[in-house]
């Protein structure tokens, strides 16, 4: 068992503003350790496919399988607690908690799972900032950060749980060509030398070259 | 745990607007105490006045003025007649309660009854000098009366007690007193309605705080008051009595008027207005309360919905890394409640300070009122409900925002 993700057979409609067949016969895996790009036009129905693979999204059918465990049909609240446990999220937007410093920001996941005490918590999360540089803002107001910091915080947040697997949204949609370069580089090192698994919807072909793999999708369906 | 650090931080990051729902609260709270406070001290004041100078059951006879049978009828006998008498008029009749002592006995051996006091009352006159001030007299058996109406409380001077050691005493309302310019010991001459004068010495003044009864109504001894009217020692026009629970006494009138076959009146049915009244004030006061915790609850609706739309992302981005629905509401609808119940502590902290500084602003002075300062009551049960209504409206209010929040679609607001 080497495939940390197995996609079998997805569809999805969108009703609204029309009956439409955005995601068509869908099947793939992705092995533990991959890095694997996801890229497309608009529209071609990648972002969906993250936000089914991340089960956030439940409206579909067909299957899915993270880590050996089958996601399709759980609960909100059991998807709620897998989520926490298994998958950390980066998206094109920071969505750090203005209230609360850096920090505190990569702490709270953490805090929600449970399953260390705060004092190991903040000792591992300040750990995950040193790995990308961030530890000498960790006391700063996540508001008062830069852009490419924010997004540095917010991808120690998604690794503060040990995820065996990463998804991304569009993760330097926002940033200039150092921070992608900076973001791209974190990627490489966390699938390569960590064994996490990186699934990430992107438009930048010059970050989608250097992966292992990429998965290509034109009008709702995966291109070979 | 995590959720009220959150909720804590948010609360924090917006002071200011914590604050102001937080006072919208204490307001709410604070009127309401210093509302009902004062309205059931007024209540209290109103009642202990009127059970001053009414018993909790009054018996005595009336004069009948029903006239549907008459003589007159039996006399032509004629069915084909009718016979119509206009005007009629009572025959001469006692109005003293037959059987007084049988019946006196038989309630001081009844549970409900906690005492029993048999009276004489009349018209009279009061000469002061060649005037004549109308009134009334009570011959009573002193210690009885004083029993039921607490009146050693009353004295203005004397005690009720010198109606036994002083032969042919008087007790005498202080209005009235004044008005016949008379003060202890003084002699006054009384004239009943038959015509028999009589004189008795003051030996005491009292004010119920009622100017009707004050400027009019005297107490003698009960065998002076038979005396006075030229009757015998078991000639008894009254008997009032004080039950052990003065919530029975309509229902026990009811049953003792049946019994004896007297009027009996409750003190209920004797002052239905002033109790009126008191109705008519607990209302006002907690329709106005509760208005203004609503316009409060509102405040805090509002104020719940506004910070639920501004971290909305805050929401999504919670709920995609592991935070379930029930986390969300616990997160907005604790902070409701911590507004509602530090709003409402400190309502009730500013309602006990409010009620205290009005119970010592002084009453406007006057003589027949017997208030020095305004009537406040302090009861603990109006600040438990006051705290509950604080904490029920606050999670009410911010009970639909949470749950809304909790709905959030995490997906909607993260694709952007």
């Amino acid at each position: 068992m080497n495939e940390a993700l197995i996609v079998d057979n997805l569809n999805k409609y969108f009703r609204e503003p029309e009956d439409f067949h955005v995601l068509q016969d869908i099947s793939f895996s992705v092995n533990k350790g991959e890095f694997v790009p996801v890229i497309g036009k608009s529209g071609s129905g990648k972002s969906t496919l993250l936000y089914l693979l991340s089960t956030l999204d439940t409206d579909y059918t067909g299957k899915i399988t993270i880590n050996d465990i089958v996601v399709t049909g759980k609960k909100q609240n059991e998807l709620a607690r897998f989520r926490n446990e298994n998958i950390g999220f980066v998206f094109q937007f920071h969505f750090l908690l203005p209230e609360f410093t850096a920090l505190e920001n990569v702490m709270l996941p953490a805090l929600k799972l449970g399953r260390y005490s705060k004092e190991q918590i903040e000792e591992n999360a300040m750990a995950k900032l040193r790995g990308l540089q961030m530890d000498s803002f960790a006391n700063k107001l996540s508001s008062k950060l830069s852009g490419g910091q924010q997004q540095r915080v917010a991808i120690a947040r998604a690794l503060v749980n040990d995820p065996s697997i990463i998804m991304a949204d569009e993760p330097t949609g926002n940033l200039d060509s150092v921070n992608t370069g900076i973001v791209f580089d974190i990627f490489r090192d966390l699938s390569h030398n960590k064994g996490i698994t990186i699934l990430t919807v992107t438009h930048d072909l010059d970050f989608a070259k250097g992966a292992d793999r990429v998965i290509e999708m034109v009008d709702g369906k995966i291109s070979v | 745990m995590v959720d009220t650090l959150i909720a804590k931080r948010h609360l924090m990051a917006n002071k200011k607007q914590t604050l102001v729902a937080m006072l919208g609260v204490t307001f709410g709270i604070a009127m309401f105490i210093l509302m009902i406070s004062f309205m059931v001290g007024v209540n209290q004041f109103m009642e202990d006045t009127m059970l001053s100078s009414t018993p909790d059951i009054h018996i005595y006879n009336d004069i009948k003025t029903d006239y549907t049978t008459s003589i007159a009828g039996e006399y032509f006998n004629d069915r084909n007649a009718l016979v119509l008498v206009h005007h009629p008029k009572p025959k001469q009749v006692t109005l003293n309660i037959k059987n007084a002592y049988g019946i006196i006995n038989d309630l001081r051996r009844d549970p409900d009854v906690r005492y029993v006091s048999p009276y004489v009352s009349s018209q009279v006159f009061y000469n002061y000098g060649p005037v004549q001030i109308n009134g009334s007299i009570d011959g009573v058996n002193i210690l009885d009366e004083a029993k039921i109406f607490d009146l050693a409380g009353k004295m203005v001077e004397g005690v009720p007690e010198n109606l036994l050691s002083f032969d042919k005493g008087i007790i005498m309302g202080r209005g009235l007193a004044e008005k016949l310019d008379l003060g202890m010991g003084d002699m006054v001459t009384l004239t009943t309605p038959q015509g028999t004068t009589m004189s008795f010495r003051v030996v005491g003044l009292y004010a119920i705080g009622i100017s009707t009864i004050d400027n009019t109504r005297s107490y003698v001894s009960l065998a002076s008051g038979q005396q006075l009217l030229g009757e015998d020692r078991s000639y008894i026009t009254d008997i009032n009595l004080k039950l052990r629970s003065n919530k029975k006494a309509r229902v026990k009138a009811v049953e003792l008027a049946k019994k004896y076959n007297y009027k009996s009146d409750d003190w209920e049915t004797a002052n239905s207005s002033v109790l009126a009244g008191n109705i008519v004030r607990d209302t006002l006061t907690y329709v106005v309360s509760i208005t203004m915790l609503v316009v409060a609850g509102f405040g805090i609706y509002n104020i719940m919905n506004m910070t639920i739309n501004n971290k909305m992302k805050d929401i999504a981005i919670l709920k995609a890394q592991g935070f379930a629905g029930k986390d969300i509401v616990r997160i907005f609808l604790s902070q409701s409640l911590f507004i509602g119940f530090f709003g409402a502590i400190m309502g009730e902290i500013l309602g006990f300070l409010l009620s205290y500084a009005l119970s010592r602003v002084p009453f406007p002075h006057n003589d027949f009122i017997a208030l020095k300062f305004f009537p406040v009551e302090f009861n603990p049960a109006h600040y438990i409900f006051g705290l509950a209504f604080g904490v029920v409206t606050p999670f009410i209010a911010g009970l639909m925002p949470s749950l809304k929040a909790s709905r959030i679609d995490p997906v909607a607001i993260l694709r952007g």
